[in-house]
């Protein structure tokens, strides 16, 4: 326990999970439609006003875990209720409390049915997600992790779109079932261990055999969660039915928790075992870059076209972390709230031509830029992020990974780059049709240019794609401490066994 | 004062016998006091819990442990007579003698779980089997199909059957001990423990609480039965005399010596047959109940996943595991019951838009099922993983494959589950009409909610209980 630093005063950690949650239960007495929504507003709002003081009182000299808060919850079997943020999760936790609010503006109109509800289930799924980030006791995690699934799955096949069984179905069963495996390693863990606190499993002499096996295991479930190829199929499918909030929710939080989970148990859980593996993972990253671009290229439905840019952007982020240097890993972190920023933007502007076309179809949308400026400005900026303009978000990112790939593996990177040209065609040739089409553009002239709502739930996104693309430091400098610790302590398990074969060896 | 619960349901049976004699029922009457006994006989069993003696020469112990089970089986009896107060597939003229057999299987329970003589026992095992066997054709014939005699005819044919194994292997124990006395049978078996006819008899006597159970290969009366009794009936069957056969399975296996590899091998067989073949059999299933029978067949493979560790968190997990069924399924068959309209049996499309048509049920029947499924942080996880955990102690390659199929289990159950919630929550009502329930059972219903989040989300103290009243039968 004493890589936790304790917060003797106001429990920030439980606050942010727990007042969503409350948020929630209020909103089951009161259904009022207006109300909903407002209380929603309001309750989002003021956890991402709340959550400012992790960022602002963030001891970024220390790789330790803040802000930490721990109880005993079932002594039996040694759980605890242990939460903490770190440089791994700060950026994430605040990417999740500040995209709510803005999730709830965007389904203002766009949802018409069981409005209370939708709320209710948009309020639980922030409470587990902000869960999933702060826990560090892994049964903990495991219940936040798979208690997600309820309101998603509620989300997608309540608010959905014409294949929302389907797709609801499948996020599911794909998701659950690889997370049972999970369960069983961290089962494995804690008889080793005897405790389900995270930061007592890492660096730990276990067995390579034993190793190996847990980190397949976790790599299922997180694979799954990212998804990678081939584990992606259910993705397209859920974010083309979901309503937008859930795609929202889906692109710019949900994913992210698979990458999360590789940096956060799988390199210092099971190291050896991750330099073992390394190469096939960073080999199915650039299968998923090129595959997702390839499949972007072809799709006629916006939301599809997201979905599968998405494959490939999370393709970048695996590719980073499984480079194991600190460009790539700090290039990772970046880019998992890069997408989450611009992919998130992204399903908000497509949200906004299907709530005017009624269509996801590119074909019903094409050269609206004459009757709506201000939405292909925006789209235009988010489409330049999406693909990695200098000056955008996504820039810092995939260079950083870049940099890193060629710095472990000069193959590789070069394996890497089509992907990011292939961004730029997909990307280029969506917003060229939008905002212009061809000589048979159906007839727009109906269409009306973003409301006043709606350009506030996009500034912000706007915001942040400028910042982190022109001012990086300040992010980078949160996670620093924390990755450098754990390069650190990846160099010394490395060291270390190196010695031990070359004793054996000689 | 220490049988305070089992008189209390004498004293209901009798009152039921005696009402069942007038000309003229009042179905109001009637219901009221069984709902009435109901209540009567839960708080008895709270009143008598904490008590300890011995009596009838020895023969029946109130110990913590049959005090516990007594609590949960009067617990049991009461919310299923409350959310079955209708019995709306139940004819007015026989709705005494109803309550009266309901009563006695519910007297036969709690004499079951403090028997610790095999005479006692078994005549108790009878008492409340029996009981059950009467109550499944006292369906009314609306199909004119006529399935609830066949149901009747097979339970009772079936039970027998699983008796008569039972009672060769109580002869066998009586055989080799000559003792009817548990606690005389215990020291008396330890000694000749490496026999196999020891292991033989006590897998025999076993059986017949498997069939109990249902654990496979003794579950093939459930998928019919349960189809063929009333919703209400089914809604008892799938419930309460599940915990008395937990307290047996219990109280028997403890008879054996510890880690003995054959009960252990027999038990992982028995335990991955009931989850797979009952998790893949309700895929297929379009009847409510009889999906939710399959569905038990694979929770009673949970339990034995408790009981083959042979140690006593094993057991105490078992219990937890059980009691988190048993209020999970009761808060699933209180939504059956009240959204069939006339007492038939209900489809899965039945239940389409059923948030528009009740919303409160919708919404107890979606976390009773997500709580079956074993997502967290209802009380199916928390046992699922507490039985895990405690199965894979050993780290045994046995026990890792055991733990790892079990686990995928819960990832084919979630397919069926979910097909309940989806016509539930994401469908529309389209013609059906609305569910009227009376706020009692809403407010049971939410209790029964309540009680599922809270025993899956601090499960510390019921665990730690269950864990000192096996202490005190080991």
């Amino acid at each position: 326990m004493d890589n936790l630093i304790i917060n003797e005063g106001f429990p920030l950690l439980s606050f942010l999970i727990f007042f969503p949650l409350f948020g929630a239960v209020v909103l089951l007495f009161f259904s009022g439609e207006n109300f909903a929504k407002y209380w929603t507003l309001l309750i989002t709002s003021l956890t991402a006003c709340i959550s400012i003081p992790l960022v602002t009182g963030f001891d970024l000299t220390t790789s330790k875990y803040q802000f930490a808060e721990a109880h005993s919850w079932i002594p039996q079997l040694n759980i605890n209720y242990i939460l903490g943020v770190d440089g791994i999760s700060i950026l994430l936790v605040m990417l999740t409390t500040i995209i709510m609010p803005f999730c709830v503006l965007a389904s203002w109109t766009y949802i018409k049915t069981r409005i209370a509800q939708f709320m209710v289930c948009l309020l639980i799924m922030e409470a587990a997600m902000l869960g999933v980030f702060v826990a560090l006791d892994f049964i903990l995690f495991y219940i936040l992790w798979e208690f997600m699934l309820i309101p998603m799955y509620l989300l997608i096949a309540i608010w959905g779109g014409p294949r929302k069984i389907y797709a609801s179905i499948k996020f599911f069963l794909y998701t659950l079932a690889g997370s049972i495996l999970l369960l069983v390693a961290i089962i494995a863990l804690y008889m080793k261990n005897g405790s389900f606190f995270i930061p007592d499993m890492m660096w730990q002499n276990y067995s390579t055999t034993f190793q190996v096996l847990v980190f397949l295991s976790f790599a299922l479930a997180f694979a799954i969660k990212v998804p990678m190829f081939p584990f992606h199929t259910w993705l397209p499918a859920a974010h083309v039915e979901a309503p937008t909030a859930g795609s929202v929710i889906l692109a710019s939080v949900l994913l992210k928790m698979g990458t999360y989970g590789f940096l956060r148990f799988c390199l210092p859980i099971t190291p050896e075992a991750t330099f073992l593996i390394a190469p096939y993972i960073l080999w199915l990253s650039i299968a998923g870059i090129i595959y997702g671009g390839l499949t972007a290229l072809a799709q006629s439905d916006m939301k599809k076209l997201i979905a599968y840019s998405s494959v490939g952007h999370m393709g970048f982020v695996t590719l980073g972390i499984f480079v194991l240097n600190k460009q790539g890993i700090e290039g990772a972190i970046i880019q998992m709230i890069n997408h989450g920023v611009t992919t998130g933007a992204l399903f908000i502007c497509v949200g906004m031509i299907y709530e005017r076309t009624h269509s996801r179809e590119l074909r019903s949308a094409t050269g609206v830029g004459k009757f709506m400026p201000w939405y292909v400005t925006f789209l235009a900026f988010f489409s330049l992020s999406s693909f990695g303009f200098p000056g955008t978000n996504s820039f810092i990112g995939e260079f950083l990974i870049l940099a890193g790939t060629f710095e472990a593996d000069t193959t590789l990177a070069l394996a890497a780059i089509p992907g990011a040209v292939l961004a730029a065609a997909y990307m280029l040739r969506m917003l060229q049709k939008i905002v212009w089409g061809g000589t048979d553009n159906p007839d727009q002239s109906y269409l009306k240019d973003l409301n006043f709502r709606e350009i506030i739930t996009l500034t912000p996104f706007l915001i942040f794609v400028f910042w982190i693309g022109l001012g990086p430091q300040p992010f980078l400098d949160l996670m620093n401490e924390s990755v450098v610790e754990l390069l650190k302590n990846l160099d010394g398990w490395q060291l270390q066994h190196q010695n031990v074969a070359n004793v054996i060896i000689q | 004062m220490a049988i305070l619960p089992e008189l209390s349901l004498l004293t209901a049976a009798l009152a039921f016998f005696v009402l069942s004699l007038s000309k003229k029922l009042d179905p109001d009457k009637v219901k009221n006091t069984a709902i009435f006994f109901g209540i009567v006989t839960f708080v008895a069993s709270l009143i008598a819990h904490g008590q300890e003696t011995m009596m009838f020469f020895n023969s029946y112990s109130i110990d913590a442990y049959s005090q516990l089970f007594k609590v949960m089986i009067g617990f049991g009896i009461g919310v299923s007579l409350i959310f079955g107060q209708n019995l709306k597939d139940i004819d007015i003229n026989v709705r005494p003698e109803y309550y009266m057999f309901l009563f006695l299987c519910g007297l036969g329970l709690m004499m079951l779980v403090s028997s610790v003589e095999l005479i006692s026992l078994f005549v108790s095992l009878e008492l409340s089997s029996f009981a059950l066997y009467i109550l499944v054709p006292m369906r009314d014939d609306q199909t004119g199909v006529r399935v609830q005699m066949e149901a009747g005819i097979k339970y009772i044919l079936f039970g027998v059957i699983a008796t008569g194994f039972m009672l060769f292997g109580m002869s066998y124990i009586f055989g080799l001990t000559g003792t009817t006395y548990l606690k005389d049978i215990i020291p008396a078996l330890q000694q000749i423990s490496s026999q196999p006819a020891v292991i033989f008899a006590v897998v025999m006597v076993m059986i017949g609480f498997f069939y109990k159970l249902a654990v496979f290969p003794m579950h093939f009366w459930v998928p019919d039965i349960y189809q063929g009794a009333s919703n209400e009936t089914t809604g008892f069957i799938a419930t309460v005399p599940k915990l008395g056969a937990v307290a047996l399975l219990i109280r028997f296996i403890t008879l054996l010596p510890e880690g003995s590899p054959f009960i252990v091998n027999l038990f992982i067989v028995l335990a991955l047959g009931s989850m797979f073949y009952g998790n893949l059999c309700a895929l297929v299933q379009k009847d409510v109940k009889r999906m939710l029978g399959f569905s038990g067949i694979a929770h009673a493979g949970f339990i034995v996943l408790g009981l083959l560790t042979m140690n006593e968190t094993g057991y105490a997990t078992a219990i937890y595991y059980i009691s988190g069924y048993v209020v999970m399924n009761l808060a699933c068959f209180l939504v059956l019951c009240n959204v069939s309209q006339k007492g038939e049996n209900l489809n899965v499309e039945d239940l389409n838009g059923l948030h528009k048509r009740q919303p409160v049920l919708a919404f107890i029947f979606a976390v009773s099922l997500f709580a079956l499924a074993g997502i967290p942080p209802f009380v199916g996880f928390m046992g699922k993983f507490m039985l895990l955990t405690n199965a894979l102690q050993p780290m045994e390659l046995k026990y890792i494959v055991l733990v790892v199929m079990a686990a995928f289990n819960t990832a084919i159950a979630i397919y069926y589950y979910l097909s309940l919630v989806r016509a539930a929550y994401t469908t529309d009502p389209e013609d059906r009409p609305d569910v009227e329930v009376d706020n009692f059972t809403q407010m049971v219903g939410v209790v029964l909610v309540l009680i599922i989040i809270i025993m899956g989300t601090l499960p510390s103290k019921l665990v730690a209980f269950a864990g000192t009243a096996v202490k005190t039968i080991m």
